[in-house]
């Protein structure tokens, strides 16, 4: 196995580069190959405007001309609102959820391997089971939990979760929570369990209150996976597809219609490789831009306390 | 640099037996490979009885049939064209695509191998399903179009004798069935932003003799398209259609309607047995079903043409072959064998008892509506014209827009198209 | 743990109360679904227990016969199984020398976050041009195309996810290893890798489930039993014109059965690691 290259040693600083590249080089291998080819190809027809036909795309160099559109295409920008709206409001309530359960499991209680085992739950339900099973909860008429909410009197008559502007949204937020705040709870509470107990021992002894221990404590030791954590539920939010796919499909009015959404049609629908794919590039360059402020919040979060 | 891209990607195979790529043929036989979809109306049962019959009568071809969901036929349309020859062969499409599907060069013009004598056997309304730029694309085969259901019960309760035979006479059906307290809300549709509602849309538009296009350009912003639209939203606030119409697909409508607790539905041929199964339904036995209503000094009868065609894709290699397991699939013989889930495209089909035994009421309803059936636009950018319509009408129905000012809109979006 | 006062476990035990509820209650109710007739499904009012519960459903999915449900529905069981496995344990190979690369060699930090970029492009922008890829190896609808792309949605994540463990992992004992004479690779399997066990067990569960999730490429890339995955294979469940939400409901109980089972079991061993560790006070 890989034992063979017994050899390798702490060696001297100029070796370490090499070593630090080897170790990077299987992966790197990876992403080359099998990503390099399509985000080229991507890049491409981002300045073209091709459209796909059936003897594969038909195309002429169109400079800037696909991004001066989008950036006066008002749908689009309709729907980077939405997306945005989606991504911070659920990557939020996952993130505050997520901690808050990781430092209760991380308690002790009775039957607490099951509730962890439990916790897998909802994200081992593929994402299309999950926003089928939420569609069936909210339907208007035959759902659980418009008859839950009459049996318990919180609302007078049965009514349309789906099917109202605002509200559809929020809807597939709750289904979108539900199935991935339990991963940042699991991620947080393996980095909980990390955190050496004595240091908290040893900090209750001092008399540091509760908050003054999570702030000095837990939150230095959770703070790296955490923000692994966020950065990725962060762009997997921003390129959200298939909950909206099964549950809206943009609606009701396009109020669900969110940027991935926006480049699926542009190049699935309508077959504008061209445009779709400067769409696509617009929204990874905003994705990046989410990202980048984040991680030099998060610096300065580490060099703070 | 490809070969050694092949290398790499290569090495990743060696655990890897079961590798078989769609479009493998052995050296002596041919293989055909023909994409249908999960939904079709006929059942993957049908569709495999009637291939292996033509495998038998040709021997040395054999035909890999994939199925797919009907929301990723299109898609998987599209990216197959990315496989070359090795792609599909044969593929199902649908009648609001052979405009994109032909202009784009997707698949094969077949005018001329469509025999003459064909044209007047075959229904007017079927061959709009292939038809674009004055050729054809295809042989129709799926032959569908949306009718008006009817809870037979409902009507007796409420003295109805007969069902309406005009969208003024459904709203007034509707209001008395209402007014007893039989139903809440009477009428329900799939007005949800899909395809669905472009469906109902256009038999409504169908109904009042409106037109999408006039002198080629958009005209939906008047006449009997601004009608239909107006009364979508009048019967939503009379409260005689159902208020959650606008988050429904097809399959929400037919359990509302086989629930019971709708009066009368807009929906395709499927849902006559399925509300008739008492396993699926509580209402079986009471499902009545005639062609959706006309509009007074306008129209009898409307109609949508939700029909499909089969098509040979542009790379296919085995053009001949693939038209003959289309001609198979498509003839009088294989379609009246199998008419209990799809009616047959041949008019002389209709009058063939095989067929039409124990599903008169449904015949005797489609002997008309196939009659008036009415197409979507045929315009290779229909999908993008489709998104423009569904989001104004939904604007409409939401109480965001009046029907005016968002058909004007989409007027606006829609002259911008290619 | 330091103790509690008794108030405090009243309120830990309600919130995993309320934590466990939250979390059964949509599950129950798609339990429910998949035991109900499609009639009781639309009776008003809605009927919280079936009056006769209806287990065919599972029946079906368990009876292998050509063109069956269940032949269909075990395949993609299969598929997704091994391609899940397959897709982590390459990104795991490749995953943890990068991760331990960043961690221990800093620097080249920037490196991740251009592999970040490629994963922030949405994915239907790469499926096309992938598609022609895989087309041209004769590797459409095969499992080895999906582990290949799966690898490279996973390994960004496994890569970062440990390299924050290993952050976690003093580099003294490291040293003290090295001191005993121990290579880079077995202080890197034997010293490093134990301790930061929980984020590897994290990272692991993580990637099987991004794997197991994936539904768009699998759609466009596989087209028959050989190598459709259970999300594709539900989604045509839910396509038939007539859907059997039931179906659905038992497919989906179902699926998210082995995930729970592997979760359950590393998480036990990882337990189990933790206590055998050698920094854990």
């Amino acid at each position: 196995m890989l034992f063979a290259a017994k050899s390798y040693n702490f060696a001297a600083t100029g070796s370490r580069e090499r070593i630090a590249w080897l170790f990077l080089l299987p992966m790197l291998a990876i992403m080359a190959v099998v990503t390099g080819f399509p985000l080229l190809n991507t890049l491409w027809l981002a300045f073209t405007d091709a459209s796909l036909t059936g003897r594969g795309y038909d195309w002429n160099w169109s400079g800037l001309e696909n991004f001066a559109y989008l950036i006066d295409d008002k749908n689009f920008r309709v729907a980077l609102g939405y997306t945005f709206y989606f991504t911070i409001v659920s990557v939020a309530i996952e993130m505050v959820l997520g901690v808050l359960v990781a430092l209760l499991l991380n308690q002790d209680f009775f039957g607490r391997t099951l509730v962890r085992t439990l916790m897998i739950l909802p994200w081992a339900l593929p994402t299309i089971v999950n926003a089928m099973m939420w569609r069936l909860i909210y339907n208007p008429e035959f759902g659980s939990l418009n008859a839950l909410l009459l049996q318990f009197g919180l609302i007078d008559f049965y009514r349309s979760w789906l099917g109202v502007p605002g509200t559809a949204m929020n809807m597939v937020i709750l289904a979108d929570v539900w199935k991935n705040y339990p991963l940042i709870a699991l991620i947080v509470l393996g980095a909980l369990q990390t955190i050496p107990k004595d240091l908290y021992e040893a900090a209750a002894i001092d008399g540091a209150s509760p908050w003054k221990r999570f702030w000095h404590i837990t939150l230095p030791g959770i703070l790296g996976p955490f923000s692994v954590a966020l950065i990725l539920r962060t762009i997997e939010a921003f390129k959200v597809f298939d909950i909206i796919y099964v549950m809206t499909r943009g609606g009701p009015a396009d109020t669900t219609k969110t940027a991935s959404f926006f480049v699926y049609q542009e190049s699935f629908s309508y077959l504008r490789a061209g445009s779709g794919a400067a769409y696509a590039v617009a929204v990874t360059l905003l994705s990046a831009m989410l990202i980048t402020i984040y991680i030099i919040a998060l610096r300065k979060t580490e060099h703070a306390p | 640099m490809k070969p050694v891209l092949k290398l790499i990607l290569g090495l990743g195979l060696l655990t890897q037996a079961s590798v078989i790529s769609i479009g493998s043929a052995t050296a002596e036989d041919l293989t055909l490979n023909a994409l249908y979809m999960k939904q079709a109306a006929y059942s993957e049962d049908d569709i495999r009885a009637m291939t292996t019959a033509f495998e038998k009568d040709n021997p040395g071809v054999h035909v890999n049939l994939e199925f797919v969901p009907y929301e990723a036929l299109h898609d998987k349309i599209v990216a197959a064209q990315g496989a070359g020859s090795s792609g599909y062969d044969v593929v199902l499409f649908d009648v609001i695509w052979p405009a994109e599907f032909g202009k784009k060069g997707f698949l094969q013009d077949v005018t001329a191998r469509i025999p003459a004598d064909y044209n007047d056997k075959i229904y007017d309304g079927a061959w709009t399903t292939v038809d674009y730029d004055g050729k054809r694309w295809g042989m129709p085969w799926i032959l569908d179009t949306k009718y008006l259901f009817y809870n037979t019960d409902m009507l007796k309760q409420a003295g109805i004798a007969e069902p309406p035979k005009t969208f003024a006479e459904l709203s007034a059906d509707a209001k008395i069935i209402k007014d007893k307290g039989i139903s809440k809300y009477p009428i329900v549709w799939s007005w949800a932003q899909a395809e669905a509602m472009m469906c109902d849309y256009t038999t409504l538009v169908a109904a009042n003799q409106g037109t999408f296009f006039e002198d080629g350009k958009p005209a939906f912003d008047k006449g009997g398209s601004l009608e239909a639209v107006k009364y979508m939203k009048q019967s939503l606030d009379d409260g005689l259609s159902n208020p959650n119409s606008r988050e429904y697909l097809e399959e929400d409508v037919r359990k509302v309607f086989s629930s019971g607790e709708a009066a009368f539905a807009l929906n395709w041929t499927y849902m006559y047995n399925l509300a008739n199964n008492p396993k699926e339904s509580k209402i079986a036995g009471k499902v009545g079903i005639v062609p959706s209503p006309g509009v007074e000094g306008k129209s009898a009868a409307s109609a949508v043409n939700g029909s499909m065609g089969l098509g040979i894709t542009a790379n296919s290699q085995h053009a001949d072959d693939a038209w003959k397991y289309i001609t198979h699939m498509t003839a009088m013989e294989t379609q009246n064998k199998y008419a209990k889930l799809s009616l047959p495209i041949w008019k002389a089909s209709y009058d063939d008892p095989a067929v039409t035994a124990g599903q008169e009421q449904l015949i005797a309803a489609a002997k008309s509506s196939i009659g008036a059936m009415f197409a979507r636009p045929a315009t290779p950018s229909y999908p993008e014209l489709s998104a423009i319509l569904q989001k104004k009408i939904q604007e409409v129905l939401l109480g965001q827009a009046t029907a005016e000012d968002a058909l004007q809109d989409a007027v606006k979006s829609a002259s911008k198209l290619r | 743990m330091m103790e509690r006062t008794p108030l405090a476990s009243i309120f830990v035990y309600g919130a995993v109360a309320a934590l466990v509820l939250s979390i059964l209650a949509p599950v129950f109710w798609l339990f429910i679904m998949s035991i109900s007739s499609s009639r009781e499904l639309t009776e008003l009012p809605l009927h919280w227990i079936p009056q006769e519960p209806d287990f065919s459903r599972y029946i079906r999915l368990f009876t292998l016969q050509e063109g069956s449900s269940g032949r269909e529905f075990l395949y993609a069981m299969r598929n997704s199984l091994s391609v899940s496995l397959m897709a982590t344990g390459v990104a795991l190979v490749a995953g943890v020398p990068a991760a331990y690369s960043f961690s221990r060699y800093p620097g080249r930090m920037a490196l991740l976050y251009g592999v970040l970029v490629t994963y922030m492009m949405p994915p239907v922008a790469l499926i096309l041009p992938l598609y022609m890829v895989f087309s041209w190896l004769g590797l459409l609808n095969s499992q080895t195309a999906l582990v290949i792309v799966y690898c490279t949605i996973l390994l960004p994540f496994v890569t970062w996810l440990l390299k924050s463990g290993f952050d976690g992992v003093p580099i003294e004992i490291e040293q003290a290893a090295q001191i005993d004479g121990a290579g880079l690779f077995q202080t890197l399997f034997y010293v490093t890798l134990p301790v930061a066990a929980a984020a590897l067990g994290t990272a692991v569960l993580f990637a099987l489930l991004l794997a197991w999730d994936e539904f768009f490429y699998a759609l466009l890339y596989t087209s028959d039993i050989r190598a459709k995955t259970l999300p594709v294979a539900i989604g045509d469940f839910a396509a038939g014109r007539a859907t059997d939400y039931g179906l659905i409901s038992a497919v989906g109980v179902l699926a998210s059965l082995p995930p729970v089972l592997i979760g359950f079991f590393l998480q036990k061993s990882l337990i189990a690691g933790l206590s055998a560790g050698s920094v854990k006070g």
